[in-house]
């Protein structure tokens, strides 16, 4: 206390407000909070979460996770068929996007993408016949992220399917993503029909080893640093991948003129890159899980390593419990509509791309890309204000990701789940909307948010767990 | 159904900037299909597809297609027009205009590190963990709040004492720091006493008496009404005592508090002895030779511990003599109670600041006047219904069971006012006893309603052959938001008589009920 009388008395005040304008009016210094109950009002959790404030334990684990994630130096690799990449995909066996979740429970674009994924490996020849046999337990579903993978929205990867490997060359760990097959009807947004399939086996096959030989020659493979000019050039790296897009595009042409690769091929799976802005999204989302992955499994840590939408359930995971799932219902996403399109199209909340939100990007790179505010009816500043604002609920901001609206300042990145309950701000995420109804494609896109639920079932855990490695250091009622 | 179309060419728009204005058009009544797209090949099959037209291709114009009722379509289209050659909206140019809400402490103090205190006065439920919190971040607390379990007190406690740091409360209402008044507390000189108090209303009696005698005070800190029980253990007493010993400001200690447990007072006591400066101690009720000694010395009043620490401060010898009541007064106190007529024999304490009540009790008590309360003490007995007085009566009206769903009578005094004006009313009462709180957290016209109030009690009582005496003791200083001056001038005119201190307030009302139940007997 001592020491405070030598100090100028600076009060942050919690509760009524009159106190503060009286320590004002007596000429001392307040702020005034707009405070709430944090945790959702669950007092037990509050009272947990604050004795995890400034705990020396979670801050050194918290320092360590986030430097990983900062030295993480992802790198375009490899182009492999998924097989080839993950292991475990040899069997019948298909990821999905978001948290686990059952055939039965999953949403409708899901099980289309899923039906299409069968049907693409030939495992039946009807789409009755693909939902027969999804249903009937035969053929493996599981997450992506439990094998370093990742995918937007429905998010499948079968094994004969190409994905992006992209490497950390600071710590060696790869991470996966499939490709972007444009706009419309895609198999990401559920579509399963004759071109879609049709579309995916040329992917898997003649723009694959076209791409392969292009991926293989690319003069230079980090993606970090392009990632970083293309926040400079309007792009967020979730929902609008412009600019990154183009810059990969001139790096790709480069690597096949001087292959030795047939021109029209060469054509074909360049003209196909070059008419989808949406192209690098799944280059930006393997880089930010390998990224992610990097900063996962430190012990004691509250960074957040995953976070992710299976259609029904968002889910995330904290560098300090390991491979659990923190689950709770997706929230609405606020956004504009295609037109003939309304909310009661809309599918849940769908899609592993929040990764990139995870990673600084996407909703939390707002400031980028004033454009993506008007999917909510704002304003460049509010774009601005959103960055900032997340930055409330990160470890850091990520040098090698600045912002030219926050005066070159890095991204918010590394959220630490103890903020998020404690200040009930929630991470932005920015989302396109797919139809409900399987095959019909985007209808939209827009802002939702995490939910808190997720956060909250986080802390818990990792509270349970810092108690059971060691000793606590005191007693939480 | 009617379709409508307007080509722009050569005008690019984003397709987030389109699908606003769709929406926009989409919503006016009567629009069946609407769509505001960049001519390209897709986009225009789409439009055919939907009804809309057929349309060349020219990717670089910029379509609106809508159907509809006729009307609806013109509107429509205008509408659109009117929305793409928009011009640039004014945004606000200061960042702050945008800024979000400060949400938790922790975004305060990484917004501004400086950031050193935290005053807490969130639901109990809360409390503990903002105060945890707080602490966690190098901060000192003050923990207005009260409902907070002991067990949570503990912990906190025992936080902040092994980093160095202070928590004041749960249950404090009143600090000054660093001379900044905190929660319900007066605007004092700064000067040489430093305080340590258990009882919000018992700090700041000491520390206006205090700056009314001319000195002032370097820091007034709060405990909270639990540190001294047996569980806590004085934590925070000590924690503050050891503060202002090593604080080059502070040349004497005052501490306040009800009659601590046998066993923490005497914690208390043995760090007051060892400190290296006088210590004032005020343990109101309790025996002083139990507490004085060395360096030690007992105040028999709230009051008095101030005037004890004024002259040790200037070196002088402390007298802990009991209160003296002048000639003057004695002999108008006299004639008062003589005026009443037999029915008029008890006396009504009707407070705003529970220790002012508890002091009055133990004044009361000290000259054999016995008697109820909601917060009985020294004897008294509890009351059979609260709301209403029974012989002898001195109650808080800041207890919980009057403040449940309302303001402290401190902050809103009408509650208060409404049990002057019926204890007034009643033929019994000989006495009407009160405080009026001044300073920051207080009303600001704290007697603005109860003087009318007073003078009609008074008429009222005259037609009816009765005089009853208003007693009062103001607590403020001149320096108060409140006119401190005015507000004594004005309960004078009324006919109170306005002491200087609780105690002598006190004193005055047990003369005037000493005299009126020897009159009976």
């Amino acid at each position: 206390m001592k020491t405070l009388f030598e100090q100028e008395l600076k009060v942050v005040n919690v509760g009524l407000q009159s106190f503060a304008a009286n320590i004002d009016a007596a000429g001392g210094n307040a702020t005034h909070l707009s405070w709430s109950p944090p945790a959702g009002a669950d007092a037990a959790l509050g009272w947990t979460v604050a004795n995890m404030i400034g705990e020396p334990m979670i801050e050194e684990a918290n320092r360590t996770a986030y430097e990983r994630y900062l030295a993480a130096q992802p790198r375009l690799t490899d182009f492999l068929l998924a097989r080839d990449a993950i292991p475990a995909l040899t069997e019948r066996r298909v990821l999905h996007a978001g948290p686990p979740i059952a055939w039965e429970q999953m949403c409708g674009p899901q099980k289309g993408a899923i039906c299409g994924a069968i049907l693409y490996e030939g495992w039946t020849d009807t789409i009755e016949a693909a939902e027969k046999l999804a249903a009937s337990g035969k053929v493996l579903m599981e997450p992506c992220h439990t094998y370093g993978a990742v995918g937007p929205m429905a998010g499948v990867i079968s094994p004969s399917m190409p994905v992006w490997v992209v490497e950390n060359a600071a710590a060696g760990n790869r991470a996966f993503c499939n490709v972007n097959e444009g706009l419309g009807k895609v198999l990401r947004f559920g579509a399963n029909s004759g071109d879609v399939i049709d579309r995916l086996k040329w992917l898997g096959t003649e723009f694959f080893t076209t791409m392969q030989i292009a991926v293989r020659g690319l003069a230079d493979a980090n993606l970090k640093p392009l990632m970083g000019q293309a926040l400079h050039m309007g792009d967020e790296l979730h929902n609008r991948n412009s600019a990154a897009s183009g810059l990969l595009f001139k790096r790709l042409t480069l690597a096949l003129m001087d292959s030795k690769v047939d021109g029209a091929a060469a054509k074909r799976a360049l003209t196909f890159v070059a008419r989808n802005d949406h192209f690098f999204l799944n280059l930006s989302m393997a880089a930010c899980k390998s990224m992610s992955d990097a900063a996962h499994g430190v012990a004691g840590s509250s960074m957040v390593t995953a976070m992710s939408r299976n259609g029904v359930n968002f889910g995330i995971r904290l560098s300090g419990t390991g491979d659990r799932w923190f689950e709770a219902p997706v929230n609405p996403v606020n956004g504009l509509y295609f037109p003939g399109y309304t909310v009661n199209d809309a599918a849940a909340d769908l899609g592993d791309s929040a990764i990139t939100e995870t990673n600084g990007l996407g909703g939390f790179a707002m400031a980028a890309s004033p454009a993506i505010v008007q999917f909510v009816g704002g304003i460049p500043a509010d774009a601005t204000e959103n960055s900032r604002r997340m930055l409330s609920i990160t470890l850091g901001s990520n040098p090698a990701f600045t912002l030219p609206a926050l005066d070159f300042g890095g991204t918010p990145a590394g959220i630490d789940a103890r903020l998020v309950v404690d200040s009930g701000i929630l991470p932005i995420i920015n989302t396109g909307i797919a139809h409900k109804k399987a095959g019909v494609g985007q209808i939209g896109a827009g802002i939702t948010a995490a939910p808190m639920e997720c956060f909250s079932k986080a802390i818990a855990a990792l509270a349970a767990a810092l108690h059971g490695a060691s000793p606590p250091a005191r007693a939480a009622s | 159904m009617t379709t409508r179309s307007r080509n722009y060419p050569n005008l690019y728009k984003d397709s987030v900037a389109l699908m606003t204005v769709s929406a926009k058009i989409m919503a006016v009544p009567g629009i069946a299909a609407a769509s505001v797209v960049m001519g390209s090949a897709t986009n225009v099959a789409n439009l055919a597809e939907a009804g809309l037209g057929n349309f060349e291709v020219r990717p670089n114009d910029l379509i609106v297609a809508v159907s509809g009722v006729e009307e609806a379509c013109d509107a429509a289209i205008e509408l659109a027009d009117g929305l793409l050659s928009a011009k640039v909206r004014t945004v606000p140019q200061k960042d702050s205009d945008a800024r979000s809400p400060i949400t938790s402490i922790q975004m305060a103090v990484a917004q501004d590190p400086s950031n050193n205190f935290a005053l807490i006065s969130v639901p109990g439920d809360y409390a503990a963990a903002e105060a945890m919190k707080a602490l966690r971040l190098g901060m000192n607390v003050m923990i207005f709040s009260d409902n907070v379990t002991s067990e949570s007190e503990l912990l906190l406690k025992k936080y902040a004492d092994g980093h160095d740091l202070m928590v004041m409360g749960p249950d404090c209402g009143t600090a000054i720091v660093n001379g900044v008044p905190l929660g319900f507390a007066n605007v004092v000189k700064r000067g040489p006493i430093g305080v340590v108090g258990a009882s919000g209303t018992g700090t700041q009696e000491v520390t206006c008496r205090i700056h009314q005698l001319g000195s002032g005070v370097s820091q007034a800190l709060g405990t909270g009404g639990h540190d001294l029980s047996g569980h806590i253990g004085g934590i925070s007493m000590l924690h503050g005592l050891h503060a202002l010993e090593s604080d080059t400001n502070t040349h004497v200690i005052v501490l306040i508090s009800k009659p601590p447990a046998p066993e923490i007072a005497e914690r208390v006591l043995s760090a007051a002895a060892a400190c290296a400066k006088p210590v004032v101690v005020i343990f109101l009720g309790a025996d002083p030779a139990g507490i004085n000694r060395k360096g030690v010395y007992a105040a028999g009043y709230l009051a008095q511990a101030a005037d004890m620490a004024v002259a040790l401060s200037i070196g002088s010898k402390p007298s802990a003599e009991p209160i003296a009541v002048s000639a003057e007064v004695r002999s108008r106190l006299t004639s008062l109670a003589q005026a009443m007529p037999p029915s008029q024999r008890y006396v009504r304490g009707i407070y705003s600041g529970g220790t002012f009540c508890f002091e009055a009790q133990l004044v009361h008590a000290a000259s054999d006047i016995d008697g109820f309360s909601n917060t009985p003490t020294a004897g008294n007995r509890m009351l059979a219904n609260i709301w209403k007085s029974q012989e002898n009566t001195i109650i808080d009206m800041g207890d919980d069971e009057f403040t449940q769903g309302r303001p402290h009578p401190m902050i809103d005094p009408t509650l208060r006012n409404a049990r002057i004006r019926d204890d007034a009313a009643d033929p019994a009462t000989a006495v009407v006893l009160f405080d009026v709180v001044l300073g920051y957290g207080s009303s600001n016209n704290p007697v603005e309603e109860l003087i009318p109030l007073i003078n009609t009690a008074n008429a009222d009582a005259k037609s009816k052959g009765r005089a009853i005496a208003f007693v009062a003791h103001v607590c403020g200083t001149d320096l108060d938001p409140q006119d401190r001056g005015k507000v004594i001038a004005d309960l004078e005119t009324a006919g109170v008589l306005v002491a200087t201190s609780n105690a002598e307030a006190a004193t005055w009302s047990s003369r005037i009920v000493a005299e009126r139940k020897r009159a009976k007997s």
